[in-house]
């Protein structure tokens, strides 16, 4: 039954809103947007090591993630200007990682599958790696989420309840890298970090509770996977960026139904 | 046997000595106001007591098992994080329903569970820290300059709470604040720090004593005013003394509190 390529495409879509929802939700509250960024653009610098190494792509992938996930946030706990810090560092591993991928020889044509995604190109291996990492993730969050939500409120109340605020850190730096090396291969290197923050952005005007928040997203970054694969066929648009698409467009009528109802 | 003791204390940033050689011990029941200008070390005395500030020397020893509320000084709930007092009252620890509206009629805020965190006044949202920090049935409840940002009969009225709260449950509270007028009446013991400890007693003896005049200058007047009525000789502030912060016999002042 997965050997229509629609439906695997669709799957992934779903797995990757299962990871982005609660995970987008906490890059909300804890502002780290450009966290994401810097992450996610370190994935191209994964796919060119992996590539060099004869790695597979995810290894790469991950491992670089990971590792520039635990430089900003060691960066960050130092009290560097974050801001600045992470604006060099998106850029400057998205730069470097295209140089990279340029002396791997013959990548140069799949170069746009990395920046953008090729979901619709998803094989049942790569479905049970989206859903593996997609449980992985929500596993971590939902085992710390009593912790990660105080340490988010305010990491002295975490501390004097008898909880370790940089634990906390390091549980979403991890549930981060993962999401990424899952969502590259569906929308791809730049709009993984969109993919976190529009349907929880969306998601927080119609939320009362951070939970509701965090299902909502998930819910809307699912609505935007599957309405933005249907564009992506039916207009012949590429897939990555129609489902984003799909997310802002979902964003932009749940903001004005919000202030409607406000005013 | 003392709910949270200090021995000779002393927190350094950057090769700079924020506090040296505190020693303090807080009793059961008993409520402890740290007093200190801006920038003495009120603050990192308390997060150092809790363990968030590593110690360069000294030790803190707390009793077996203690239960500790805390409220600390600044806690913005962003506006991005959807939160109503209900579910904030449940972190880290869940707490029943009938536990958060106790908690919450304690502190005299019935009818807000499903208000928004960040819809709250600034005097509402003190209670509800007061509050989730009563969940816990603290034998020591800890507050960082509670009414910071409250207007003089908030201030009066939170004080007047924290009274009541350990009236009822024997809590012992410690807590700073630079201000001195209510603190000084609703205090049992009252700490003057500046770096290091300058006096201590009980509010009465800590008002008379020269290193907390030196430390508060002026502003003391109106202060012992309102604790003292019939405080009627003048005081001479700049007599140089007490600004000496390495003063030795300071720490021997006003110690009649047993």
């Amino acid at each position: 039954m997965l050997d229509d390529f629609l439906l695997r495409a669709s799957l992934a879509g779903l797995g990757l809103a299962l990871a982005t929802g609660p995970l987008g939700s906490f890059v909300i509250w804890r502002r780290m947007a450009y966290f994401g960024d810097a992450t996610s653009h370190a994935a191209i610098l994964g796919v060119a090591l992996a590539l060099a190494l004869h790695l597979p792509v995810a290894a790469g992938t991950l491992i670089v993630a990971l590792a520039m996930a635990t430089t900003v946030s060691t960066l960050a706990a130092k009290g560097w200007a974050m801001d600045t810090t992470l604006g060099v560092l998106a850029h400057a591993a998205l730069a470097f990682g295209l140089v990279a991928i340029s002396y791997v020889p013959g990548v140069r044509a799949d170069l746009q599958s990395y920046l953008f995604g090729d979901i619709l190109a998803v094989s049942k291996a790569d479905l049970g790696f989206v859903w593996g990492g997609a449980a992985l993730v929500l596993g971590l969050l939902a085992w710390r989420w009593q912790a990660l939500l105080t340490a988010t409120l305010n990491e002295d109340l975490a501390h004097a309840s008898g909880l370790n605020p940089n634990r906390e850190r390091l549980v979403l730096t991890l549930a981060l890298a993962l999401t990424v090396a899952v969502a590259l291969k569906i929308v791809g290197a730049l709009l993984i970090a969109a993919m976190l923050i529009i349907p929880a952005a969306a998601a927080r005007g119609l939320a009362r509770t951070p939970e509701a928040m965090a299902v909502l997203a998930t819910v809307i970054g699912a609505a935007a996977a599957l309405g933005g694969l249907q564009l992506s066929l039916w207009q012949d648009t590429p897939a990555g960026p129609s489902i984003v698409t799909a997310a802002a467009l979902i964003f932009a009528v749940v903001a004005v139904l919000a202030r409607r109802q406000r005013g | 046997m003392s709910l949270l003791s200090a021995q000779d204390l002393t927190v350094r940033f950057n090769g700079e000595d924020v506090l040296s050689g505190v020693s303090l011990a807080v009793n059961p029941g008993e409520i402890v106001t740290i007093l200190g200008p801006n920038g003495s070390g009120k603050s990192t005395l308390l997060r150092a007591l809790l363990g968030i500030v590593p110690l360069s020397a000294g030790q803190v020893s707390r009793a077996p098992d203690l239960r500790l509320g805390y409220v600390p000084q600044k806690l913005s709930v962003d506006r991005s994080m959807p939160m109503t007092v209900r579910r904030f009252l449940s972190l880290p620890l869940r707490v029943s329903d009938a536990e958060a509206t106790a908690a919450l009629a304690r502190v005299g805020l019935p009818d807000v569970e499903q208000r928004q965190m960040a819809a709250l006044s600034g005097g509402q949202f003190q209670r509800v820290l007061l509050a989730r920090a009563l969940l816990v049935r603290p034998q020591l409840l800890i507050l960082d300059e509670p009414t910071q940002g409250l207007d003089q009969p908030g201030e009066a009225a939170f004080y007047r709470l924290i009274e009541e709260v350990r009236r009822e449950t024997g809590a012992a509270v410690l807590m700073v604040s630079h201000d001195l007028h209510v603190v000084m009446a609703a205090s049992d013991r009252v700490i003057c720090l500046n770096g290091h400890i300058c006096c201590e007693g009980t509010p009465r003896v800590v008002s008379n004593a020269p290193e907390y005049r030196a430390l508060f200058g002026l502003g003391t007047q109106g202060a012992l005013a309102l604790y003292q009525h019939q405080h009627d000789h003048s005081h001479d502030h700049d007599h140089g003394h007490g600004h000496d912060h390495t003063h030795p016999h300071s720490h021997e002042h006003g110690r009649s509190h047993a």
